[in-house]
C-alpha cells in the first residue's frame, strides 16, 4: 500500500510538472541522479535521511502507546543546542566527546518530552496541545541561549545568533564516505524495533496504546509508561538534532531545518509505525530532498513540487479508501494503514 | 417448505423439530415472515446453511443459539446488510430482497441493535425522527410536530418516554425503548431485537418482556435474539434454534422446556444446575471492613461495606448493576483507592496497586471483559500472559521469552477448551464465550488464594456458562475463597454458599441460599424492607 501511495504521489507530481511546461521524465531522472547517482549524491541522501529516520522513529514509537508526539521540532532544537554546547564547551577525546554530545542532546529533548508525558498522565493535558506549546518554548529558549546576551553565543559571530563551532573531537566523521550519523540512526531504529517487539517494556507500551484500561488491570502503571514513552520518543527526535549539529552544521543556529520535526509524522505514517520500515521511508523522502537541487538545475520545476509529491504520498497513505476507489480494489483486500490517526485523542 | 419437518440435525437431539406439532403451521394464513433454505457463505465458513424460519403476524419468535451460531448473519440478511447466497425470504407472502437497511426499513422491517444507534446529545424526539424529519420552510426541523408524534406513538404502544429528554442522560432500558420507538416511527411491522436484554437489569428485562407482549398484541411481529432460555420461555410463541449455522430445531414454545432448548443449542445434554458438594468453609481469606469508595465522578459509591469470604466458599454478591459493585470490586483488586475502611487478603492490607494485589494471590475476572480483561488486537497467547508477561519464565530481565509464552498458551487453550484455530489468533476475533474462557484460563491457572469474579458469564453462551461455573466451583473445592458478583439471580443461587445483597453501596443483608428465596433476594436488591439479618 505505501508503494502504491508513492506511485500515486509521483503521478500527481508528473502532472504538475507537465502543467508547468517541463518533461516529468527529465525531472525525475535528475532527481534520481541527484540522490543516487554517485557516492556524493548517496552521501547527501543519507545525510538528509538521518534526522528523518529519527524524527519518524520518535512519532512511530509514541504511536505505539497511543500518543501523538508532534513536538519533534522543539525536541530536535533542544537536542541540537545541547549537543552543540557539549561539542564546543568541552575538550574530550572523540570516543567520549561524540557519544556524550549525542546523549546530552537526546536527554535534553527527553526531559522536554517527558514533561509533556507527565502533564498528560497526571493532569490530563493532551500531548498534542502540550507538545505544540513546548515547541515554542524550545524554539525561543534555544534562540535566547545563542542571542546577543545568551550564554552560548559565538563571540566571533558578530550579530549572528549561533554557537561557536564544535571541537574537532565532537565532529561526526564519515566512514568510507558514509555519514556516521546515518549508522547511529539505523542502530536506533533496530533498537526501537527490538524494544517494541521483544522487551517487556515494549509490551507495556503497546498494551497502554491498545487498551489502557486493560493495562491498568494487568498491573501496568499507565502513568509511568506514558512518561517513559514520551521521554524515549523525544530522545529520538533530540538525537536527530544532535546528529545534524555534529555531523552537518557543526554548530547550532536557531531556526535551522524548520519543519523537519513534522516530517517525522509523514515518515511514521509511511512506515505504518514500524520501526524498521521507518528507514526506507526516510530514505525515500531524503532522496527526494537530496535530488531536488539537481532537478531544479536541469529543469524549471520549482522545488515546491517535491513538497507537493511528499504531501500527496502522505495523503494517499492516510486515505487508503481513496486509493482503493481509484484502483477499484475490492473491500476484501486489506488496505488498512494500521495506523489510527484518531488515537491519542480522548485516551487518557 | 415441504422439507421443514425433516430432521436437519444429524446428532438426533433436535427432537422438538416437528412438522406434526399442531399449530406450528396455520393453513390458510399468510405468514408474516418465512425463510426458506437461506444460505450465506463467508470465505472459509458457511454462516447460515439452509435455514428455515416461520413467523405469523402478532407472534414473537425466539431465535436461539450460541455465539457464532449464525443468528446475527441471519437477521442481517433480513435487514439488508448481507445478501443471501441461496434461498428466499417471503414477507407477507412476497419475496423480499432488501438491498440495504434503508430498503428493509421502507418495507416495514425494524431492527434494534445490541449496541444502540443513538446520538447521545440529542433528545428522544430528535433521535427518533433523525433522518426522517418533517421540516418547515427553510429546512428547519419541526420539533413540535416530532415531539407530538413521539408522544402519540409512545401512548399507542405503552412505551413510556419523555420526548424532550436528552438520550445520553437516560438509563439503558429507556434508551432501548427509544430504539424501539425509532423502528415503530418508521412503520416497522416486523421488529428484530438483537440480544436486547444483554445490558438490562432484571427489572428492566421484565419491563421489556411486557412491552414485547404488548407490541405483539398490537400485531407487530418480533424476532427476539437471545441465549437466555428463561426469557425465551417467558415471552415467545415459537422458537428456532441455530447451531453452527443450521436450524437444528423449530418448535412452538409451549412444547419446549429449558432442557430441550439447551440441548438443541449446545448439541448435547447440558447440566444447567451445578453439582456442588457440601464443604466446610475455612479461615477468612478476604475481609472487607467498612469500606468507602468513590466512583469516576468522585461520588461516594460504596458507603461502608463489610463482609468476609472464607477459604473454600463462594460468597455471591447480588445486586442490581450500578449499586457500587464495580467500585467495590475495583477497590478489592487494587484498581481504585479506598476512601476509608480497609480490605485485607490473608491478613495483608490491600493497597492501590493492582500488581501488588495480584501478587498477594488474587485472581480477578473483570465485569467488562473487552474493556478491562483483554487487549483485542493481541494474540490469544499474549492475552493469556497479560498479567504475568514480566516474570519468569515468560520474561527474563525485561526480555520476553516467546517460546515459554507459546508453551503456556498451548497448554491453557487445551485445558480450558478455548475454541480457536491458533494461539496467535487475535483475541478480538473470538466469540464472547471463548474470550471469557481466555480470561478464566489466565486467572484460574495460577496458584491463588482468592478469586474475584465479576459478572463472569454475562452475555455468553450456555456451553461456556456451564464451563465457567464448573471452574469456579472447582476453585472453591480446592479451597480458594471465591467472591462472585452477579446481577443474575440464577447464577447467584446456583453457585453461592452464602449470598450478600448490595444496595446503594451497602451490604444490606447476608443470607443462606437454602434459607431464602428468589423473591426475598429480589426484594432486597430493589431496596425493599431490610429485616434483621438471619445471620448467614
Amino acid at each position: 500500500m505505501p508503494l502504491l501511495a508513492v506511485a500515486f504521489g509521483l503521478i500527481v507530481g508528473a502532472v504538475l510538472i507537465v502543467v508547468s511546461g517541463d518533461n516529468p521524465l527529465v525531472a525525475y531522472r535528475a532527481m534520481l541522479e541527484g540522490s543516487l547517482g554517485g557516492s556524493d549524491a548517496i552521501g547527501r541522501t543519507l545525510e538528509k535521511a538521518t534526522p528523518l529516520v529519527l524524527g519518524g522513529l520518535a512519532v512511530a514509537f509514541a504511536f505505539k502507546a497511543g500518543l501523538f508526539n508532534i513536538g519533534g521540532q522543539g525536541q530536535l532544537l533542544l537536542g541540537a543546542a545541547f549537543s552543540a554546547w557539549v561539542g564546543f564547551n568541552f575538550d574530550l577525546p572523540a570516543v567520549i566527546h561524540i557519544p556524550a554530545a549525542l546523549i546530552v542532546g537526546g536527554l535534553a529533548a527527553a526531559i522536554l518530552g517527558g514533561l509533556a508525558g507527565l502533564l498528560k498522565a497526571t493532569r490530563g493535558v493532551h500531548e498534542v496541545i502540550s507538545t505544540i506549546m513546548l515547541n515554542f518554548v524550545a524554539a525561543n529558549f534555544t534562540e535566547w541561549m545563542v542571542s546577543r546576551d545568551g550564554p552560548w553565543k559565538d563571540p566571533e559571530g558578530g550579530a549572528i545568533a549561533r554557537t561557536p563551532l564544535v571541537q574537532d573531537s565532537a565532529d561526526l566523521p564519515r566512514i568510507a564516505g558514509l555519514p556516521t550519523g546515518f549508522l547511529v540512526a539505523v542502530l536506533a531504529a533496530v533498537s526501537i524495533w527490538w524494544l517494541v517487539n521483544r522487551s517487556t517494556l515494549g509490551f507495556e507500551v503497546k498494551t497502554v496504546g491498545s487498551n489502557p484500561k486493560a493495562a491498568a488491570y494487568a498491573g501496568i502503571s499507565v502513568t509511568r509508561i506514558i512518561v517513559i514513552t514520551m521521554g524515549i520518543s523525544a530522545f529520538l527526535a533530540g538525537l536527530g538534532g544532535a546528529i545534524q549539529t555534529l555531523g552537518v552544521n557543526g554548530r547550532f543556529e536557531p531556526g535551522f531545518q524548520t519543519g523537519l520535526g513534522f516530517d517525522g509524522i509523514t515518515i511514521a505514517l509511511l512506515a505504518r509505525t514500524n520501526a524498521l520500515a521507518v528507514i526506507p521511508a526516510a530514505l525515500l523522502i531524503g532522496a527526494m530532498d537530496a535530488g531536488s537541487t539537481l532537478m531544479q538545475a536541469r529543469t524549471n520545476v520549482e522545488p515546491e513540487v517535491i513538497n507537493v509529491i511528499q504531501a500527496m504520498i502522505l495523503f494517499f497513505v492516510a486515505a487508503p479508501s481513496v486509493v482503493r476507489w481509484i484502483l477499484q480494489l475490492s473491500e476484501a483486500e486489506d488496505v488498512d494503514t494500521g495506523v489510527d490517526l484518531a488515537t491519542g485523542w480522548g485516551t487518557t | 417448505m415441504s422439507d421443514r419437518g425433516d430432521p436437519v440435525d444429524g446428532t438426533g437431539v433436535g427432537a422438538a423439530t416437528s412438522a406434526d406439532q399442531s399449530g406450528f403451521e396455520r393453513p390458510g394464513e399468510v405468514p408474516l415472515l418465512e425463510m426458506r433454505g437461506l444460505t450465506k457463505r463467508f470465505p472459509g465458513v458457511v454462516a447460515n446453511d439452509k435455514v428455515d424460519l416461520l413467523l405469523y403476524e402478532g407472534e414473537i419468535l425466539g431465535l436461539l443459539g450460541e455465539n457464532g451460531a449464525g443468528k446475527s448473519t441471519l437477521v442481517k440478511m433480513l435487514f439488508g446488510i448481507h445478501e443471501a447466497d441461496e434461498g428466499t425470504i417471503l414477507f407477507r407472502g412476497e419475496e423480499l430482497k432488501p438491498s440495504d437497511p434503508g430498503d428493509a426499513i421502507d418495507k416495514g422491517i425494524g431492527m434494534v441493535h445490541q449496541h444502540f444507534q443513538l446520538v447521545p446529545p440529542l433528545t428522544v424526539a430528535e433521535n427518533i425522527v433523525l433522518g426522517a424529519e418533517t421540516t418547515r420552510a427553510g429546512g428547519f426541523m419541526n420539533r413540535r410536530a416530532a415531539e407530538a408524534r413521539v408522544r402519540e406513538l409512545s401512548r399507542q404502544y405503552g412505551l413510556d418516554v419523555d420526548p424532550t429528554d436528552v438520550v445520553g442522560d437516560l438509563p439503558v432500558g429507556i434508551q432501548q425503548r427509544v430504539e424501539i420507538l425509532k423502528a415503530l416511527y418508521r412503520g416497522a411491522e416486523l421488529l428484530i431485537l438483537d440480544e436486547p436484554t444483554a445490558l438490562l437489569t432484571p427489572q428492566e428485562t421484565d419491563e421489556l418482556l411486557a412491552i414485547m407482549r404488548d407490541l405483539a398484541a398490537d400485531g407487530v411481529g418480533i424476532i427476539f435474539i437471545t441465549h437466555k432460555l428463561r426469557e425465551i420461555l417467558a415471552v415467545t410463541d415459537r422458537v428456532t434454534v441455530l447451531r453452527r449455522g443450521k436450524s437444528v430445531g423449530r418448535t412452538l414454545t409451549a412444547d419446549a422446556t429449558t432442557e430441550s432448548l439447551a440441548e438443541m443449542m449446545v448439541g448435547r445434554s447440558v447440566v444447567l444446575s451445578v453439582e456442588k458438594p457440601p464443604r466446610e468453609a475455612g479461615e477468612a481469606v478476604l475481609s472487607v471492613n467498612d469500606v468507602q469508595v468513590r466512583d469516576d465522578r468522585r461520588q461516594l459509591k460504596v458507603k461502608g461495606a463489610s463482609f468476609e469470604v472464607r477459604a473454600g466458599e463462594i460468597l455471591g454478591i447480588a445486586g442490581v448493576e450500578g449499586n457500587g459493585q464495580r467500585e467495590l470490586v475495583e477497590a478489592i483488586t487494587g484498581l481504585r483507592s479506598i476512601v476509608s475502611g480497609n480490605v485485607s487478603i490473608d491478613g495483608q492490607e490491600v493497597v492501590n496497586r493492582p500488581r501488588k494485589v495480584r501478587e498477594m494471590g488474587t485472581a480477578y475476572i473483570p465485569e467488562d471483559r473487552e474493556r478491562d480483561g483483554l487487549v483485542g488486537p493481541y494474540s490469544i497467547a499474549d492475552n493469556l500472559v497479560l498479567t504475568h508477561y514480566y516474570e519468569p519464565p515468560f520474561a527474563n530481565h525485561g526480555v520476553r521469552d516467546f517460546e515459554e509464552v507459546d508453551k503456556k498458551a498451548e497448554l491453557l487453550v487445551e485445558r480450558f477448551d478455548i475454541r480457536t484455530p491458533d494461539i496467535h489468533t487475535p483475541v478480538k476475533s473470538l466469540s464472547g464465550g471463548n474470550k471469557q474462557k481466555v480470561i478464566v484460563a489466565r486467572e484460574l491457572s495460577d496458584d491463588n488464594t482468592l478469586v474475584v469474579a465479576s459478572q463472569p458469564t454475562r452475555g455468553i453462551d450456555v456451553g461456556s456458562i456451564e464451563f465457567i461455573h464448573s471452574q469456579l466451583i472447582a476453585a472453591r473445592n480446592e479451597g480458594l475463597a471465591v467472591l462472585l458478583v452477579s446481577a443474575e439471580l440464577d447464577e447467584i443461587f446456583s453457585l453461592s454458599d452464602r449470598i450478600a445483597v448490595i444496595y446503594e453501596g451497602r451490604i444490606v443483608a447476608q443470607r443462606d441460599p437454602a434459607a431464602t428465596t428468589r423473591e426475598e433476594i429480589g426484594l432486597l436488591m430493589a431496596g425493599g424492607e431490610v429485616r434483621e439479618d438471619s445471620a448467614a
